[in-house]
């Protein structure tokens, strides 16, 4: 964990302090609807369809037993009893009452958190790989990188008021786990020939509306300039970026519009007064932070002496979850492990109180009392010994976060969607639990292999549905709530964006169309090793669209099966 | 008389803020008197309003280019930024290039949507002086100064971001400065 600084921890207790005000001043009369909202927004404060809705930080998705159970009192106190994380580590509570907002936020700055930035049109909370600092093909410990960040994002003076909001990404690691080509910029850490920490820059990706990945800026970006660099980015964006159509102004059509050649170069001419100012990093600055991270002590292990290789010989149920939801680490002898919250029933992210307390008594006994929260909304124990992994997993399987489908079609990424969210045009937890049950058998769900399935419950995209193998995506028809699916998208380094396979289909229809895409693609594909993205990649969306509306088109079929259910 | 926020305090204030007419039409310009002129007036009438009685101001609307009045600065008292909305945030980018490319250091106000909840910001990209909206209390607004005791960024109010101000107060500084 970060440990705050006196600094630090002064700076959001003046935020609670602020936004008591502002709530006062709201309460009283002093401050307008359209006054407060902007200021309740990078509060994470949202007036939502039932009730309002607080959406805290949890920057980077480093959290601790204590701010866990932290999180479960809070729940208990001024919720109903459990939380949901999102797609960006956070987490959100959906019935807190606006007058007790401060109080909570009070709450949680004892815990070291708060709620700063995670919404409104200011830099968000920043998010990486959820296996920093543990992952074999790590290139730089971006949690270093992010609390850099997010203290140049914090209260930035210049850049509190942007056209739209702001999401930034860093990777670590060679592989992409933080989707930084789907983000206003993302950073992906790579060394020069000298063994030179830099930063790729990507700018102008996204999901949403208008979906798109990004494009690099720069190919390598030396450590010491990443600050003035960014500033000269958001600079032109804050000056340039479209403010007259909420839809149109995201960096992203700023870069589309002006053509990415051309950005860059404002982008570099507005950098040649930032560079070596004042901003530059210093290496005193980096020992500084990374020193301020308190770090797990590991022990010498032999991972042979482990006996856990015995047990998944003796336990078939074990060695499924070992094989989907246990992932290397860098240091020998240790395991991350992941506790799906994506459990059939459950909406996808959902955890009560009551979990939240046994997760953090988990964490404290099996991982140095730290978790990790990740964007396909799971939480994750990063440093478990081999050995303690059979014990681990009956407790685990006890709280109902033992489902062995990391990567698998039932681990589902999944927006509130329209039984919470004001955004949405749709449902979108029914649908996703309405395909856990249509593939609750494990031994199928095993045989499909991986297969990323994210549902969002309108365009603005949480449910990362454009980046799903398989994306479904709510949308309003008439006043009724019809699902649009893709098939083709991608996350990480080959990210792709989806291709909607034909017209949108009714809620009961749902689990049939992804049915029929399965069977399609088992009966298609080379070998079990090929995976589903791959046969779509191979042979292309036709013979799936073929396969799911046949010769007639969607709309009879739609009115044929009501019909057969009248 | 009116006042404005100047320096943190509330002051008495004589300028007079001329605007263009609804179709863009330039406004008379009385003989004296301290006036802030917008952009459009400024660079039609620069002979003219340098000749006259009276200081003289110019504001910038804020989709307008700093770089404009880059060349005029002793020619002028005064600069002024135009907040359109309350979330509009280009003003801050030309404040900073104001005070930090461009060399302004005289008054640079804030008008237009100003209100409390802006101004510590504000304060931190260059502005010293504040019209603030009628119907806030200025007397109020002026805890906003306060709202946090410190910054992590480099700004016009702290030109060195806290990590180098940490690094300087620390043994490795003092060697290093």
């Amino acid at each position: 964990m970060y440990l705050y600084d006196e600094i630090d921890q002064r700076l959001v207790d003046e935020r609670v302090a602020q936004f008591r005000g502002q709530t006062r001043r709201f309460l009283a009369g002093k401050l307008s609807e359209d006054e407060f909202r902007p200021l309740r927004l990078r509060n994470g404060l949202y007036i939502q369809r039932y009730a309002p809705m607080l959406r805290v930080a949890i920057p980077y998705g480093l959290l601790s037993a204590k701010q866990l159970r932290k999180f479960a009192h809070l729940a208990r106190t001024y919720d109903r009893g459990y939380g949901h994380f999102s797609t960006r580590q956070n987490l959100q509570f959906n019935w807190p009452k606006l007058e007790d907002v401060p109080d909570i936020l009070a709450e949680l700055a004892t815990v070291q958190m708060h709620a700063i930035q995670t919404s409104g049109n200011c830099v968000r909370n920043i998010t990486t790989d959820h296996y920093a600092g543990v992952a074999r093909d790590e290139i730089v410990d971006s949690l270093v990188w992010c609390e850099v960040l997010r203290q140049w994002s914090t209260f930035n003076p210049e850049f509190s008021y942007l056209p739209r909001k702001f999401k930034i990404a860093v990777n670590g690691a060679e592989a992409d786990r933080a989707a930084v080509r789907v983000h206003d910029v993302g950073l992906h850490a790579v060394r020069d020939a000298n063994g030179d920490v830099g930063f790729r820059v990507l700018v102008g990706g996204g999901l949403g509306r208008t979906p798109i990945i990004g494009h690099v800026l720069r190919e390598f970006l030396p450590w010491p300039h990443l600050l003035t660099y960014l500033d000269a980015i958001l600079r032109v964006y804050n000056r340039y970026g479209r403010r007259d159509n909420l839809q149109r102004a995201r960096i992203k059509i700023l870069v589309k519009e002006r053509t990415p050649e051309v950005f860059r170069k404002e982008v570099e001419t507005e950098w040649t007064h930032l560079k070596d100012g004042p901003a530059t990093l210093i290496p005193g600055e980096i020992a500084r932070i990374e020193r301020r991270f308190t770090r797990p002590r590991y022990q010498k292990l032999d991972p042979l002496a482990s006996g856990y290789v015995l047990a998944l010989t003796r336990d078939r149920a074990f060695a499924n979850w070992v094989r989907r939801n246990v992932h290397p680490h860098k240091v020998p002898g240790y395991a991350a492990v992941t506790l799906s919250l994506k459990k059939t029933g459950v909406p996808p992210g959902d955890v009560t109180a009551a979990q939240m307390d046994a997760i953090a008594d988990l964490s404290d006994r099996y991982s140095f009392g730290e978790l990790r929260v990740s964007h396909e909304q799971n939480l994750i124990l990063a440093d478990v010994q081999l050995s303690q992994l059979h014990a681990l997993w009956h407790e685990a399987r006890a709280l109902g976060l033992a489902t062995p489908n990391v990567g698998l079609l039932t681990n589902i990424i999944c927006c509130p969607g329209g039984d919470f969210c004001s955004l949405a045009n749709a449902k979108s937890i029914p649908v996703a639990a309405a395909i856990q049950r249509r593939f609750d058998d494990l031994d199928y769900l095993h045989d499909i292999g991986e297969l990323d399935l994210n549902i969002s419950g309108c365009m603005n995209a949480c449910g990362h549905h454009h980046i799903g193998h398989i994306g479904i995506l709510g949308v309003d028809k008439q006043g009724a709530e019809y699902y649009q699916i893709s098939i083709g998208g991608a996350q990480g380094s080959d990210a792709a964006l989806g291709r909607i396979i034909g017209p949108s289909v009714s809620q009961a229809d749902v689990p049939d169309v992804i049915e029929k895409l399965i069977d399609l693609y088992l009966a298609r594909r080379d070998s079990e090793e090929e995976r589903f993205i791959d046969v779509v990649r191979r042979i292309g969306i036709e013979p799936f669209k073929e396969h799911v509306y046949g010769n007639h088109n969607q709309e009879s079929a739609n009115r044929s099966r009501q019909l057969a259910a009248a | 008389m009116a006042t404005i926020i100047k320096n943190q305090q509330i002051v008495a204030d004589s300028w007079q803020l001329l605007k263009l007419g609804p179709n863009g039409e330039l406004p008379p310009v009385a003989p004296a008197g301290d006036i802030i002129v917008p952009l459009a007036l400024w660079l039609a009438l620069r002979e003219l309003l340098t000749s006259r009685a009276g200081r003289l101001g110019v504001w910038l609307d804020s989709h307008e280019d700093p770089a404009a009045i880059a060349g005029d600065f002793d020619r002028l008292a005064l600069v002024a930024v135009n907040f359109s909305a309350f979330g509009d945030g280009r003003g801050y980018s030309i404040a900073r290039l104001l005070r930090e490319r461009y060399g302004w250091r005289g008054e640079l106000r804030a008008i237009g949507v100003v209100g409390r909840e802006h101004l510590f910001f504000m304060a931190g990209c260059g502005f010293d002086a504040f019209m603030l909206r009628e119907d806030h209390d200025a007397a109020e607004a002026l805890t906003a100064f306060g709202d946090f005791s410190d910054a992590y960024q480099a700004s016009v109010e702290r030109p060195l971001p806290l990590f180098r101000r940490r690094f300087l107060a620390s043994p490795d500084g003092m060697e290093w400065s």
